[in-house]
């Protein structure tokens, strides 16, 4: 059983790091949804696949007669896709607030918070009152933004 | 005592209901705000004396015995990070009552705030691997919905490259975590160290280290993995940034000392290299890039980075005076952090603007911030007697003890080229004369009760740095801790074993 959960692991794994290198900000978010089902399925496998055995102690002993499943996995597991959820959810949110406020969900044209460098001239302290040259510059940047 | 272990994460929870509770309510949330935080700092402080007079102490949560259940642990270490933790708390809260725009603080920044303190003081806590990821979650989802607070064009578009890179690195963490566990068999931090000691295979275990590595790595922003944080930390609201910058890259970094420390102990060579590798790269990188910006806050946040790449750089030397140097280089960089970014939000509001092209003749208008921006400045560039001094003389100590002479040159260039990139801040921004002294267009002022946090942080830099040996010993102190892991695992796991 493990190796064919290694491979489908692997496939999944493949598929969202294929997705995450898209610029297209949705197929991200497809790809980190498909991600974080890939690890969940690392930490079901890792705890060691035990079949038909229930981690159930009978009544009248105090550990488990013979082998059982490892129970530990699961509780993990069920955290872990409630996290990845809640955290999908709000970042689903915020790539339609991202399309709906910079009118783009393309990652490379997404340019607001570092915008590109046009600024031909360094700044330099020394130039003091130099208001002209600097401000257009900065208003090219600001122009650039909106 | 063990009561206490519960408090920094109890407190910040129960604030941030209230706080829910009292969603209406804005000038009441301030108040529970802050109630919350003296709480939290009282009890910071206890735990902190505590563990200094009777050493290390943990709490098994529900009574579950120690390699099942959760476990909490306080050291030297975690204390000290709590405890400034609770400093820095209250300190960008007052900023953020007075500071913080109306419409930010209805839509819940101070529910948010407190649940992020309880997933940094979670993780400075917790004993339990699978536990720290939790807790990082807790601290990220705050985290997440503080970014995007405001929802300006920019900050959205920050918070995009912070979410994605985040969530990456999540499932990375997540990764490591579940083979650890397939490994090991375990999850119980102390009892992790005694099992990966001595197991057959340390090549598989280099592995996983490797794998925590780069998902802590990419928490704490180091080279090559820190584009995030330049892209998004200085688009949110100033009380938001200081907060992040202070906090959260150091909860990555306490990871990092913490697993490194006392988990992937074997083939310790190989990674202590590569750490120390990657600090150097990410001292200059960070320190290069803080150069080329033109931002208050971008070239802070660039300073950040090469602050992470200084600790890391100590943490890598593998011996106590090293681990000493990055400690205190932790506690300073906390602080100063905090003091900049919140000066470099006040400067915003006189200002009308973060760029330094439009900034100028500040000092005319704000000269108690000029001095403060000052302080603060040069004490992350290390200038005596400054806090940020100590840390710098101890860490090139320890790596000429180590013959590691590129690690000194790397950490007194970047010092240098530190002081460059904040003294054109400060020059700019303040000491060159524009010719309209009159504000710019969209400078709000802001309120003067916001330099208040501002001026004691920085008096505590300055106090640290006239009175470093407090400090430095609770550093010694944690670094020769770290480097004997063995009295963490008896704490934890009792003298049976």
């Amino acid at each position: 059983m493990e190796p064919v959960l290694a491979i489908t692991i692997g496939v999944l794994v493949a598929c969202s790091v294929f997705l995450l290198l898209s610029r297209d900000l949705v197929r991200v978010m497809l790809g980190i949804a498909i991600l974080s089902n890939a690890v969940n399925l690392v930490l079901f496998t890792v705890g060691e696949l035990t079949r038909n055995a229930p981690p159930l102690i009978p009544d009248n002993l105090k550990t488990p007669a013979g082998p059982v499943a490892n129970p530990l996995p699961q509780a993990l597991i069920l955290t872990a896709i409630v996290i990845g959820f809640s955290l999908l959810a709000f970042a689903l949110v915020l790539t339609y607030r991202a399309y709906t406020a910079l009118g783009t969900v393309d990652v490379d044209a997404m340019r607001a918070a570092e915008p590109a460098y046009t600024d031909q001239h360094p700044p330099s302290g020394t130039e003091g009152g130099d208001a002209t040259g600097v401000t257009t510059a900065a208003n090219r940047h600001r122009e650039a933004a909106e | 005592m063990t009561w206490l272990l519960v408090w920094p994460i109890a407190v910040p929870v129960l604030t941030a209901a209230l706080c829910l509770v009292a969603w209406p309510f804005p000038r009441g949330q301030r108040w529970i705000s802050l109630t919350g935080m003296l709480v939290l700092l009282a009890g910071a402080l206890l735990l902190l004396r505590g563990v200094v007079a009777e050493g290390a102490t943990s709490a098994q949560m529900g009574d579950w015995a120690a390699p099942y259940g959760i476990t909490l642990v306080a050291d030297t270490l975690s204390a000290s990070l709590v405890f400034v933790t609770a400093v820095i708390g209250l300190g960008v809260s007052i900023y953020a009552v007075t500071d913080l725009d109306a419409g930010r603080e209805v839509f819940g920044f101070h529910p948010l705030f407190h649940a992020l303190l309880t997933g940094v003081g979670g993780s400075f806590l917790t004993g339990d691997i699978f536990n720290l990821y939790v807790w990082f979650e807790v601290m990220v989802i705050a985290s997440f919905g503080l970014m995007a607070l405001g929802g300006e064009r920019r900050q959205v578009d920050g918070a995009v490259k912070y979410v994605v890179l985040n969530l990456v690195a999540t499932a990375m963490l997540l990764t490591a975590i579940a083979l650890l566990y397939g490994v090991t068999g375990t999850l119980n931090m102390a009892d992790l160290a005694r099992v990966v000691g001595e197991h057959p295979a340390p090549g598989r275990i280099a592995v996983i280290a490797t794998l925590f590595l780069v998902a802590f790595g990419m928490k704490a922003a180091v080279f090559p993995l820190y584009f995030w944080l330049p892209a998004s930390y200085h688009t949110p609201a100033a009380a938001v940034s200081a907060i992040f910058a202070a906090l959260l890259t150091k909860v990555g970094i306490y990871a990092v000392i913490r697993t490194f420390t006392l988990i992937f102990t074997v083939g310790e060579g190989y990674t202590n290299a590569l750490i120390l590798v990657i600090g150097v790269l990410t001292m200059l990188a960070g320190v290069l890039g803080a150069i080329a910006q033109t931002e208050v806050r971008r070239v802070l946040s660039f300073n950040l980075v090469s602050g992470i790449g200084v600790i890391l750089a100590g943490v890598g030397l593998d011996s106590a005076a090293g681990m000493t140097g990055a400690l205190v280089y932790t506690l300073h960089h906390i602080v100063v952090m905090a003091a900049l970014f919140m000066a470099a939000g006040v400067i915003e509001r006189a200002g009308g603007s973060g760029d330094l092209n439009r900034l100028g003749s500040l000092y005319v208008r704000r000269p108690w911030l000029t001095v403060l921006f000052f302080v603060a400045a040069m004490s992350l560039a290390g200038v005596p007697p400054l806090s940020g001094f100590w840390p710098k003389v101890l860490l090139v100590q320890a790596s000429l003890e180590a013959d590691a002479f590129i690690v000194a040159a790397a950490v007194l260039v970047t010092g240098l080229l530190t002081l460059y990139s904040v003294a054109k801040v400060w020059a700019m921004s303040f000491w060159r004369s524009t010719p309209k002294r009159e504000p710019a267009p969209g400078a709000t002022g802001g309120a003067r009760a916001a330099i208040v946090p501002v001026a004691a942080l920085a008096g505590l830099s300055f106090l640290i740095g006239i009175w470093a040996q407090p400090v430095i010993s609770l550093a010694q102190r944690s670094a020769n801790e770290l480097m004997a892991p063995s009295d963490y695992v008896v704490t934890v796991l009792g003298r049976a074993r």
